[in-house]
């Protein structure tokens, strides 16, 4: 176990070295508006999977959540001009508090209850912020380019980096809440709550605490991209195609393992971005949604659990 | 086996009535179990025993002081933290973790029901789960996946992953319900010899002989009522008893 | 700006809306109310269906209301095929199938609603009809044709429904096989095949209330997004698997929605409806008249 730590890692500041001097040695702006996207699907779909992968509690969303993202980081700006790390710090404040509320609503709510009650409150929030005039309300609101800091050339590679970074935020702690007794506990539940509960695993604490991290983090990811943009509005910060999206990547990469969420953000997002520019943004929707039903039926245990069956024919 | 020498009861419950909506599940049961006691509860479908049960063991809320364990009012503490004090109990239909193993499954009690000593090691609690499975008879079957028992072995497991959370109590909920005669005697003798190591057992079962052989004391339940209580031969002799059984 | 007249207006369109609002839910008061199936793709059907009497209407002249009856048997055969194969896939897997049906039947939605897109854009359509257009005026009050139509239709469609769970066969046994799927496979009868049949219904009616939904109002292909919101509501609301509160709770519905739009407008009208269902999630998950207690 010890040494797979240090291979994660070692491997986790490789990767943000890589990433750093991407953003020197590459001139054009383009990859980088792709690559920010794709890096902003993968925390989206590894702190997903953090309550629909090992809890079993499948959040609709993430929408709203990563909305709340959005305009929390727009508020702050207005507000004081907060600099990008205290928008995303903020942000994920305001995640932890919405994943708590939503942690205790699992009280009432099981199953698909729980899941269109998500879908309610992404409608229910998005319409609040659609009448709030401060933050634009429904035309949305424009924002001045932020401030470049060295030693990025541009605010796009800057935010590319930041993006990384809460990559490996959080898959860090994904991975982490994997190997523990959190994700112990939380098989269990998903297994079946009642008898996790009689068997002493303290089920409402750990839904609490799945939903917290889970909430913070999609929060976080959603800060930057208010100044991505440079524009924020209501209809697309809580379009629901983010929860479909980000529901397919967790499921069609594997939720067994942290790895399979970025397997599938990596791979749904590159094809996401090819689609929406070579042939139309509904092409796009349409392979997404072909995808998802493909995958739910034939591979359920998603691309992750179909290389582990691959291994084990190998290995017999 | 009698019962330690210990006056106080192990469990002790008061005035306990609940109600779903209309209609009363338990009305104003009252009764104490006494440590190391073997107790059988008996009667027929819908007479509230599940219901007792998940009230004990916290999958139902009950009024305040209505149930204590060890002289403690539990009324208000969830059910796993009734757990870790000591309660147990086992499923009608049993509840493996499909996901897991057989070891695995025990391991979940052992990592969450029992106060750890930081310097007890996984590999010390592995260990733990594998002399319970021997116990059990299936230490054979510790790394198969919970989806290859057949019906007797998901039994045992499911009072195997009970024992792991080391109770002071266990519930037994019909536990028998569906083995062949073999099987039953297992099954019983497996809760004889728990008895054996001072847990007290609360045992539901429609199997006559087996609650006969099993209890010191039965108790019958009617439409939420208690309608008898003490000796088996007596609360099988009761006239009440039977005519709650077959009917007029 | 309170007057009395007004919210008199706003209460009658909106037991009227209400009735519509049930017609549309009726089909997943079976389907999710009764199967345990978790239909997020009903509402993405119900605008399907509207399209097609869109089609109808507007390439053949034939009246919307009759489109729908025509288009009923083929959804029929549909929601058969549909439940098959939901059940060969999920149900009978168990223990997962909960996060992949929700999945699936998502997917599924998303599929419909981009192909509706593709082959008619995002515009908004509506039907041409005698009765639409036209109002019927009482006093002061304005009442729109079509909204009466919708409404006697809808309460049409309810009765029938109810007098078929409640008198015919077939239509006991499905309530049957909601309340105890292992009892009614011990009297030899194959649960589900009544379950499929069930479905097959539950989408048949779609055909007649997805006219009803293009006669109401124009329908756009993401127009299914709030009929989330909507038919969950109701179905929540009345009680899983209870009919003739799917018709009370509807009106509920359509009351609290037109009196919020008149009182504080438009820009709040597509959260009422979820909110409504947080709310009854919350308080009182088993609805109003709830199959279980």
């Amino acid at each position: 176990m010890k040494r797979n730590g240090i291979f994660f890692w070692v491997g986790a500041v490789v990767f943000l070295i890589v990433i750093a001097l991407i953003t020197k040695l590459i001139g054009n702006e383009y990859p980088f508006f792709a690559g920010y996207v794709i890096l902003q699907f993968i925390v989206l779909a590894v702190a997903w999977s953090i309550l629909g992968g090992h809890a079993g509690y499948v959040n609709f969303g993430t929408s709203a959540f990563f909305g709340m993202g959005v305009y929390t980081a727009v508020f702050l700006f207005k507000v004081a001009g907060a600099p990008l790390l205290v928008q995303i710090a903020a942000a994920a404040a305001v995640g932890a508090l919405m994943g708590f509320l939503l942690g205790l609503l699992t009280l009432r709510m099981q199953g698909i209850f729980f899941s269109i009650a998500t879908i309610a409150l992404t409608i229910v929030i998005e319409t609040s912020i659609t009448n709030w005039r401060y933050v634009g309300g429904a035309a949305g609101i424009q924002l001045q380019r932020p401030p470049v800091t060295w030693p990025f050339s541009g605010y796009v590679q800057m935010l590319f980096f930041v993006q990384a970074v809460l990559v490996v935020l959080a898959v860090a702690v994904s991975r982490y809440i994997q190997n523990s007794w959190i994700g112990r506990g939380l098989q269990a539940l998903r297994d079946d709550e009642l008898a996790a509960e009689c068997t002493g695993v303290p089920t409402l604490k750990l839904k609490v605490l799945a939903c917290v991290i889970s909430g913070a983090l999609m929060c976080a990811a959603g800060a930057p991209a208010a100044m991505y943009l440079q524009y924020a509005d209501p209809s697309s910060a809580f379009n629901l195609n983010y929860s479909v999206s980000v529901l397919a990547m967790s499921l069609i990469g594997g939720t067994a393992h942290w790895a399979g969420p970025i397997v599938g953000a990596i791979l749904l997002a590159s094809t996401q971005q090819l689609l929406t520019v070579t042939i139309s943004s509904e092409v796009n929707v349409l392979v997404l949604g072909v995808m998802l039903v493909l995958f739910v039926v034939a591979a359920p245990e998603g691309l992750i659990g179909l290389l582990r069956r691959l291994l084990r024919k190998e290995g017999k | 086996m009698t019962p330690s020498g210990t006056d106080a009861p192990l469990l002790q419950i008061s005035g306990l009535t609940k109600r779903f909506g209309g209609f009363t599940a338990l009305d104003n049961v009252s009764v104490d179990i006494r440590p190391g006691e073997r107790f059988g509860l008996i009667g027929p479908n819908g007479s509230g025993k599940t219901t007792l049960i998940n009230c004990i063991s916290g999958a139902f809320r009950t009024e305040a002081r209505t149930v204590l364990f060890r002289g403690e009012d539990i009324t208000q503490l969830p059910a796993h933290v009734r757990t870790r004090r000591g309660i147990a109990r086992s499923f009608q239909i049993p509840r493996p973790f499909k996901s897991m193993t057989v070891v695995e499954n025990l391991m979940v009690a052992l990592d969450f029901a029992v106060a750890t000593d930081p310097m007890v090691s996984a590999a010390d609690r592995h260990d733990t789960a594998m002399s319970i499975l021997t116990g059990m008879g299936l230490a054979s079957k510790a790394d198969a996946s919970a989806t290859t028992l057949s019906q007797v072995e998901l039994r045992k497991m499911e009072l195997a992953r009970a024992m792991a959370t080391r109770p002071k109590l266990l519930i037994s909920d019909e536990a028998m319900a569906g083995l062949s005669s073999s099987e039953v005697d297992e099954v019983l003798d497996l809760l004889m010899s728990l008895a054996d190591h001072d847990i007290t057992v609360i045992m539901i079962e429609h199997i006559m002989q087996a609650v006969m052989r099993f209890s010191q004391r039965v108790m019958c339940l009617e439409a939420g009522k208690i309608i008898a209580i003490g000796a088996p031969n007596e609360v099988m002799a009761n006239q009440r008893v039977q005519e709650a059984y077959l009917g007029t | 700006m309170f007057s009395f007249e007004l919210l008199l207006d706003a209460v009658v369109i909106g037991v009227l809306l209400g009735c519509f609002y049930a017609a549309v839910s009726l089909g997943l008061s079976v389907s999710f109310g009764l199967l345990d199936v978790p239909h997020v793709a009903h509402p993405a059907f119900l605008v399907l269906a509207s399209y097609a009497v869109y089609v109808l209407n507007e390439h053949y002249g034939i009246d919307p209301l009759l489109a729908g009856l025509l288009i009923t048997p083929f959804l029929f055969v549909f929601g058969l095929a549909a439940y098959r194969l939901y059940y060969e896939t999920f149900e009978k897997r168990g223990s997962d199938a909960g996060v992949r049906g929700i999945a699936f039947f998502f997917g599924i939605a998303f599929i419909i609603e981009v192909l509706i897109i593709l082959q008619f854009g995002v515009d908004q359509r509506s039907v041409t009809a005698t009765y639409v257009g036209k109002a019927l005026r009482i006093g002061d009050m304005r009442i729109p044709f079509r909204l009466i139509v919708a409404f006697v239709v809808a309460a049409a469609l309810t009765i029938l429904l109810t007098l078929y769970l409640s008198k015919t066969f077939m239509g006991r046994a499905i309530r049957a096989v909601a309340q105890d799927q292992e009892a009614l496979r011990l009297m030899g009868a194959n649960p589900i095949q009544i379950k499929q049949w069930a479905f097959g219904i539950a989408t048949a009616v779609l055909g007649v209330a997805g006219a009803l939904l293009i006669i109401v109002a124009p329908v756009e292909p993401t127009l299914d997004r709030t009929y989330i919101g909507r038919t969950f509501c109701v179905v929540v609301m009345a009680g899983l698997g209870s009919m003739s509160g799917t018709l009370v709770a509807a009106i509920i519905l359509g009351v609290a929605e037109t009196i919020v739009l008149t009182l504080f407008g438009a820009s709040w009208a597509p959260a009422i409806s979820f909110a409504m269902l947080l709310g009854i999630l919350a308080v009182r998950p088993q609805g109003l008249f709830g199959r279980r207690s």
